[in-house]
């Protein structure tokens, strides 16, 4: 196939991230890339522009790609070369000096230039600006900054929002009186409300800057050089260098002489293409999208993901929906973090503050139906990795509010990762330190799934990947990178969960190495394999083809694999109740095979541990009680209480409605393992409030469903999914939402992860109050897994392979005939 | 005889018929005084390394195996089965065993004696 050729204009953040994630999902084999760049460089981070003015950044710090990178990359950059018309019609674009490219797709990422308001005296007689006036946009401004910073001693920037802010940072810096006036009644208008400005100005006024708010520059006095600034109200300032910053512009102009439809920036869709135009998109700063146009780094990161994804063809389906726009910042040094509203919309808007002046600290959040929808943190941002997780998913915020505007005051009581000292291990499965992790970031592992290969943190039980994430976030900033394979349901086919299934259904893949085949081009990815079985059996029941290599050990042999290489061997006890007989036959296969240690398990069972493989189907049968799945992600057990019967608090029969529950779900796959309980009244000493799936008595035969509980590495109280009046109807809630959770759950997260997920109000809304008309169709097809359930200890009379117990196989084995001999020795 | 001992000897086993070790998965092999697990990959083809993990003596033919990659079923290590390396970790890499299929559908497993 012929490669087509798509051209970029613009080498800026938006342009060369929109080339990197399209090579990351194999774009150089659909295109030959040509970018055009106004300036003679590679890419940088235009955000440390502020460090390079400051003299903390080296401007050799800044880049993210040398030019050297487009080489390597075999991506063709017209490095210094302004773009001077779009021919639409021909698709040619035409670059200064005669260069002329033709594009089959061509993208547009101009960005944005500084906006300099229209002032007396801005330019000299010979058209250019007045000596020691200045915008700050690029790298070469920053030099010339720098250079006539060097002979001046009394700066002025217009503009108190971020970005001059920042050039005033780097003017302080270099030992110079430096003066801000705005416009507007209080600085960072766009980020902070009044109160949070206000405090802003009193940190900054304490570090040397002079603030004059509602200022408005009409005029700059001197002949050839600047020497001074005239204000509407008459009154002036004298200064010798001047920095506009008083905002920024699209860059549409190329665009409009094209033809193409211009409001603030370039209209585009959610497809990111312009809508009149076949082949041409546009993204970055330079684009409008539903009304927005966006000046954070975190939605053109988005934008890009978007377009890359449709342009490699990898989902050519792609949306870009918009962002919640959150942003972490330093100003001046000051920690600052906001994310979504910044003021009360109603009166169903809650506010909470908190105030500090004297700290320089102002924490404000807005919460609407219990979910965080707007927050500003300035001079503390510890809660930020938590508010930013909370707003980004649109999680319920915990009741005690001060838990969200000082961390250490709820569950989270430990520091956060960032202020642990860099030998403190956080990793504790993998024994994987903060350095090893902020070592791993420097050496280019820049998103979270290569972070955690390389360093095996994440890789165990997992509660550290938060931390993990958030040391990223904190060494790269906005520059990490956000791996495709993220939202894949298994990291070895390019699909997420919704997608994998329709391609599965509709293709009749029945066998995990039919999907390798048909969606994977053929490639085995090992880390796939079991997810993929997992879903399979799922998706078909007793009609799934089952290969044994894409089970884990435990499921090939039915038993949970130890340190030694034996196993353990856990017999169901439906609900944890037993009898005299079962004991005594616990009891005696134990002695006989002198079984290192009997234990009671935590589910209210017995573990017989350190049984040799090819032991085990001998064990079984002697036992002649089913596989407890002591193994399996898959529905475990049902821990209950005395209940009703026999405890004088007992308000339902807890022992049957677990036992109930037990026989019903026993060996039920699912994304992860599900631990259930139920308890005879609200005191709760089976714990069911904090198991995937618990049922609580509470009088008058009626029972509480929760779900989403924890008590493992993290804990968790569980939801409330619906109050029920029986028994059964504890069983059709509890099935429903576990099919619900089979269907749409990502492998091996657990319920309080999915539940936070999806929402405990959605969740009532579709399995209680049945809004979408699902439930008949979960109950049905809850049924018909639970009819497909086979105990696997069956296959101790009928083993899948003559090998599947034995541990080792020996030289000679009479059984088979054949010898392990030696057949040849050469010298 | 007495300069071919100095030299490394090669000598040839045959462990009987592939089919011993079921698609796609490993067996650990008693041959001689050593252990040795040995995979059939879906594609058929063979291939032989240590029985234990260098971290904590895991059975590697109990381990999942895809493409090149063996997981250790303990930790979740992870080695190119091929040139026996480690992928993403620094716990000592596996001795890897040539290994091959007979006319017959026999495996045969050459071990180098020094």
């Amino acid at each position: 196939m012929k490669k087509e050729k798509l051209v970029v204009i613009g080498n800026g953040m938006a342009g060369a991230r929109l080339v990197e994630e399209l090579l990351a999902r194999g774009g150089a084999a659909h295109f030959d890339i040509v970018m055009f760049g106004d300036e003679p460089y590679g890419n940088y981070n235009r955000i440390l522009l502020s460090g390079v003015l400051a003299g903390t950044h080296d401007p050799r710090d800044i880049f993210i790609n040398p030019l050297s990178w487009y080489q390597e990359k075999g991506v063709t950059l017209h490095a210094g070369v302004r773009v001077e018309r779009i021919d639409g019609r021909q698709k040619l674009v035409h670059g200064a000096g005669g260069i002329t490219e033709h594009y089959d797709k061509l993208v547009i990422a101009t960005g944005s230039s500084a906006f300099v308001p229209p002032l007396v005296g801005l330019k000299n007689e010979s058209g250019q600006y007045k000596e020691g006036v200045f915008v700050f946009r690029t790298l070469d401004d920053c030099t010339a900054i720098t250079q006539h910073a060097a002979k001046a001693k009394k700066a002025v920037v217009i503009g108190g929002g971020l970005l001059g802010l920042e050039a005033a940072r780097g003017l302080l810096e270099l030992g110079l009186e430096v003066h801000v006036v705005h416009l507007k009644g209080h600085l960072m208008e766009l980020q902070l409300d009044a109160k949070g400005g206000a405090i802003l100005q009193r940190t900054l006024e304490g570090m040397g800057l002079h603030v004059h708010l509602k200022k408005n520059s009409r005029e700059l006095l001197g002949h050839e050089r600047v020497n001074g600034l005239l204000f509407d109200d008459g009154s002036s300032l004298a200064c010798d260098l001047v920095v506009i910053s008083a905002g920024i512009r699209p860059n549409v102009e190329l665009a409009r002489e094209a033809g193409i439809h211009v409001e603030r920036g370039i209209v585009v869709g959610d497809d990111l293409r312009a809508p009149n135009e076949q082949d041409i998109y546009a993204l970055g700063e330079c684009a409008q999208h539903r009304g927005r146009v966006y000046g954070l780094v975190a939605p053109l990161w988005e934008q890009a993901q978007v377009l890359a994804e449709r342009l490699s063809g990898r989902n050519p389906q792609a949306l870009y929906t918009g962002s919640q726009v959150s942003t972490k910042l330093k100003v001046m040094g000051i920690e600052l973090a906001v994310m979504g509203a910044q003021e009360v919309t109603g009166e169903q808007d809650e506010e909470v503050t908190y105030m500090d002046a004297t700290q320089g600290i102002y924490k404000k959040l807005i919460i609407r139906d219990q979910r965080l929808v707007g927050a500003i943190l300035l001079g503390d941002t510890s809660s930020a990795p938590n508010l930013l997780s909370a707003f980004g998913r649109g999680t319920q915020v915990p009741e005690s509010r001060s838990e969200l505007l000082f961390p250490s005051m709820g569950e989270a009581s430990t520091p956060s990762v960032l202020q642990l000292p860099d030998t403190a291990q956080v990793c504790n499965c993998n024994g994987v330190s903060k350095q090893n992790i902020l070592e791993a970031v420097s050496k280019g592992h820049r998103t979270l799934k290569k972070l955690c290969d390389a360093t095996r943190a994440g890789t165990g039980c997992g509660s550290c990947k938060k931390d993990v994430q958030a040391l990223l976030e904190n060494a790269v900033g906005d520059n990490s990178v956000e791996d495709p394979s993220a939202h894949y349901y298994v990291p070895g086919v390019p699909l997420a969960k919704a997608e994998l299934v329709a391609e599965i259904k509709a293709r009749g893949l029945r066998s995990v190495s039919a999907v390798f085949e048909a969606l994977a081009d053929g490639r085995e990815d090992v880390a796939s394999k079991t997810g993929l079985a997992s879903l399979l059996k799922t998706l078909w029941g007793k009609d799934y083809e089952d290969e044994r290599d894409a089970r884990f050990i435990n499921d090939r042999v039915h038993a949970n694999i130890q340190r030694d290489a034996t196993f353990s061997v856990i017999p169901r006890i439906f609900g944890g109740v037993t009898s005299p007989a079962q004991l005594r036959q616990i009891a005696d296969v134990a002695e006989r095979h002198n079984v290192k240690m009997v234990k009671i398990t935590g589910g209210q069972r017995i573990d017989l541990l350190g049984i040799p493989k090819e032991k085990l189907p001998e064990v079984w049968r002697e036992l002649g009680m089913p596989s407890g799945h002591g193994y399996a992600k898959s529905f475990r057990t049902c821990k209950t209480c005395v209940g009703s019967e026999f405890c004088r608090y007992g308000l339902g029969d807890s022992t049957a409605l677990g036992i109930a529950i037990e026989k019903r779900f026993q060996g039920l796959e699912s994304p992860h393992k599900m631990k259930l309980a139920t308890a005879g009244c609200p005191r709760n000493c089976s714990e069911a409030t904090t198991k995937d799936v618990g049922a609580v008595a509470i009088g008058g035969d009626r029972w509480e469903i929760y779900v989403g509980g924890a008590a493992g590495s993290r804990v968790r109280k569980g939801d409330i999914l619906c109050v029920v009046d029986s028994h059964e109807d504890v069983l059709k809630l509890m099935g429903r939402f576990m099919q619900y959770y089979r269907e749409h759950g990502k492998y091996l997260e657990r319920t309080h992860d999915f539940v936070e997920r999806v929402g405990i109000d959605k969740l009532r809304r579709l399995l209680v109050e049945d809004e979408e008309k699902l439930a008949a169709r979960l109950d049905a097809d809850i049924q018909a897994a639970v009819d497909a359930f086979v105990d696997p200890w069956e296959e101790a009379m009928r083993p899948h392979h003559p090998s599947q117990f034995t541990h080792t196989l020996p030289m000679e084995s009479e059984a088979s005939g054949s010898v392990a001999r030696p057949v040849t020795a050469e010298a | 005889m007495q300069y071919e001992q100095a030299q490394s000897m090669s000598v040839v086993y045959n462990l009987g018929l592939a089919t011993r070790v079921p698609l796609g998965e490993g067996r650990t092999f008693t041959v001689g005084e050593r252990t040795v697990a040995v995979f059939r990959t879906r594609s058929g083809a063979l291939l032989a390394t240590q029985a234990e993990c260098p971290h904590q003596r895991g059975p590697l033919a109990d381990g999942l195996l895809g493409g090149n990659v063996l997981v250790c079923p303990l930790h979740g290590y992870k080695f190119d089965i091929k040139t026996g390396l480690a992928v993403g970790h620094a716990c000592g890499s596996l001795k890897t065993y040539t290994v091959e299929l007979s006319d017959r559908e026999e495996i045969l497993l050459r071990v180098e004696d020094s």
